[in-house]
């Protein structure tokens, strides 16, 4: 059955599902590549934010992608808060070692389902815009246009999010506070300050992503459990904390993913995505572009 | 004698009026007949489950109204199972040795089930089942009794492929979720291929969580199937159905869908819209005219009321009125039987056949349904978003069983889309 129509088919259709899989990565690459916030309600916060997108497409008529625009300033603020809540009761006390750290956000996580659960009931949400359901034709390939819309909506945010932490003082502030927060407290900074501001930036771009997550397919208050894996072995695969690597390595994964789902059945697809990223990290612990420590 | 008769009188009276006193007061402080059951209220299945629990709900008040049942009360006793199979032992042996429940409804769907038959069929007690697929195929309880419409096993996927054979399909492609259900569901389509001579052009499994269906439908087109039989869950349901939209199946496609879960229920459907168009999937009840029984409009009339505030499904085809169903056919065994003997329900409900408001149900050796009655129906002239468009008949015509048919199958499937 093997083609290389097909295998190109494959391969374009990896390219754009990878750069999904980027935007809805990006938040995690700054709260637990940077950060080193072990974030596992990041895929929950994406839910949350879907779900805002739907009340706002579905009862005033809003375009998804404006209001994923439209939600980030209040993503922001809830990002401060969780991340302000985070430290009082765990990083402020030193007990966010280990499990710790990782059981506050999985109750996070919970308590949004939970809430999600009781306002919308258990059944699937989507959203309707001109670019869903349709495809764009080239030659025999037909190329769904919610995929280019999430490519070319991710590679935005990928370039925007890169120049912030490369060019801006608060950018490169973080960046300081991810590589030693010590020498930055000895130079009168407030690392938690800084800290918490990423963490409203790690939360504020999810505005965008949730808007992607519930254009690519509907969603349901359990979604987040399916890209608990997929993000955190995109972050990892990318080496910690590196915006450019995190797009590159979804697109290696969504290119690998597609391949194995077109041409050698779908049932391998999970297995050879985290075959991937034991193979990375045994080659490269530190990720793909990571620094070596 | 004058005063010895009135005083006589005056005795008798006051006897027989304490004797009425304390008939009516025993009537009255009689226990309640107590059923009861798990179901699914959160977890993956909730939304399934709490739309049958509102039909069993709906039947209890009625049955009440009618001044229940051998002259007591009927009382629900539910707990929530969280969609778990590791849950519903403990919660059926509490139902059992702490509530004392005098009759047992089984959880919905196959998986809270399955862990249960083995206890129950130890107790001796009559499980009423709800839409379990095959749970008491191995397990052998003479006192199960399935309220679901699937009937023989390969029937499911049998009345689809005929369906597909009639139209002029000779090759089938299988597309199946990697889980329990959907995977029963495929390997009894191999199975019934191969009786009807039919080949295999592409048969794969996908993981639960596959985000992206497009790389799958290309394989899937490629192999240039007749027909193509989809066993997938909701999430999935969709995402293929969007697929298909974007991508093309390919205008040698007879026949598409068969076992579809999701795309049953009122949100998914109004949600997926003219994606559904074309697309033949099994159901159990539909509003089309050969569907309507006795107390059915009623049933449904009630139920859209009150589904409102207990936010379940607005259309709840699939599952509720099966639910009213178990009640009705517990409520004539015990009418008949005149007690809670478990032995003579089951042996009622066994040689009976129990009229209902989903129409006749009469039960195999095995408890389940003696034919299918499970229907394959194709969805026609769907538009997007409007709930109300599915209450009306012809949305869905019905193509199997052929008691119930109410037009015949529009293939190839790419015209039926249209």
């Amino acid at each position: 059955m093997f083609s290389f129509e097909l295998l190109l088919d494959a391969v374009v259709l990896g390219v754009l599902l990878g750069c999904f899989y980027a935007a809805v990565s990006l938040g995690l690459s700054v709260a637990f590549g940077l950060l080193d916030v072990p974030h596992v309600a990041h895929p929950a916060f994406l839910v949350l934010a879907s779900y805002a997108v739907y009340v706002l497409n579905e009862f005033y008529g809003i375009d998804p992608l404006l209001a994923g625009l439209l939600i980030t300033p209040f993503l922001f603020v809830f990002g401060l808060a969780a991340y302000r809540l985070y430290y009082e009761t765990f990083e402020k006390r030193g007990s966010d070692a280990g499990v710790r750290g990782i059981a506050f956000f999985f109750g996070i996580a919970f308590i949004i389902e939970v809430l999600i659960i009781l306002q919308f009931g258990v059944d699937q949400r989507s959203v309707t815009a001109t670019y869903i359901g349709k495809a764009w034709r080239i030659g025999d390939m037909r190329i769904p246009y919610r995929l280019v819309v999430a490519f070319a909506v991710a590679t935005l945010l990928t370039t925007l999010l890169a120049l912030y932490l490369s060019k801006t003082f608060m950018g490169r502030a973080i960046r300081a506070v991810a590589q030693d927060q010590e020498a930055l407290r000895l130079m009168g900074a407030n690392p938690i300050r800084i800290k918490q501001w990423a963490f409203g930036i790690a939360t504020a771009v999810l505005g965008i992503a949730g808007a992607l997550l519930i254009i690519v397919a509907p969603v349901d208050p359990t979604l987040d459990r399916a890209y608990i894996g997929r993000t955190f072995c995109v972050v990892v695969m990318a080496g910690l904390g590196s915006m450019t690597g995190t797009l590159v390595a979804a697109i290696i994964l969504g290119v690998a993913e597609s391949i194995v789902l077109t041409l050698f059945g779908a049932s391998w697809a999970p297995a050879i995505s985290f075959a991937m990223l034991l193979g990375v990290l045994a080659v490269r612990p530190q990720g793909l572009f990571g620094r070596r420590s | 004698m004058k005063r010895r008769t009135l005083l006589g009188a005056t005795i008798s009276a006051a006897v027989l009026g304490l004797t009425f006193g304390l008939t009516s007061a025993a009537t009255a402080q009689q226990p309640p007949i107590k059923i009861g059951m798990s179901m699914a209220q959160t977890g993956g299945l909730a939304g399934g489950g709490k739309a049958s629990q509102l039909g069993i709900e709906i039947w209890r008040d009625d049955v009440n109204a009618r001044g229940g049942l051998l002259g007591r009360k009927v009382e629900l006793v539910v707990y929530d199972d969280k969609s778990s199979a590791s849950e519903t032992p403990a919660i059926y042996s509490k139902l059992l040795d702490v509530d004392k429940v005098d009759i047992l409804f089984a959880p919905y769907a196959t998986v809270p089930t399955a862990p249960l038959m083995p206890l129950v069929k130890q107790r001796g007690m009559l499980l009423m089942g709800n839409f379990s697929f095959q749970v008491n195929s191995k397990v052998g309880h003479d006192m199960w009794f399935n309220n679901a419409p699937w009937g023989p096993a390969d029937s499911w996927a049998a009345s689809f492929l005929e369906l597909g054979q009639k139209a002029g399909g000779k090759t089938i492609a299988l597309l199946a979720a990697d889980q329990e259900f959907a995977q029963n569901l495929a390997l009894t389509a191999r199975d019934v291929a191969k009786k009807m001579n039919m080949q295999i052009v592409f048969d794969q499994a996908y993981p639960p969580n596959t985000v992206e269906f497009s790389s799958i439908l290309r394989a899937l087109k490629a192999a240039k199937p007749d027909i193509v039989y989809v066993a997938s869950y909701p999430p999935d349901s969709a995402g293929i159905l969007r697929a298909v939209n974007e991508i093309g199946i390919g205008n040698n496609v007879k026949i598409f869908g068969g076992g579809m879960v999701g795309l049953q229920f009122g949100a998914v459907m109004e949600n997926l819209g003219s994606l559904l168009n074309g697309v033949v999937n099994y159901n159990t009840w539909l509003p089309e005219p050969s569907m309507q029984n006795e107390g059915t409009k009623a049933f449904f009339e009630t139920y859209t009321k009150r589904a409102i505030e207990a936010k379940v499904d607005p259309l709840g085809y699939y599952l509720a009125p099966f639910g009213y169903a178990s009640g009705q056919m517990i409520e004539q065994a015990i009418k008949a039987v005149g007690s809670l003997d478990q032995k003579a329900l089951a042996k009622y409900l066994r040689e009976n056949e129990h009229k209902t408001i989903v129409g006749p149900i009469a039960f195999a050796a095995d408890g389940e349904r003696k034919e299918s009655a499970t229907l394959q129906a194709q969805f026609r002239g769907v538009v997007d978003k409007n709930m109300d468009q599915f209450r009306k008949p012809g949305t869905q015509v019905i193509l199997f069983p052929a008691k119930m048919k109410s037009g015949d199958l529009i293939s190839p499937f790419e015209a039926a889309r249209k």
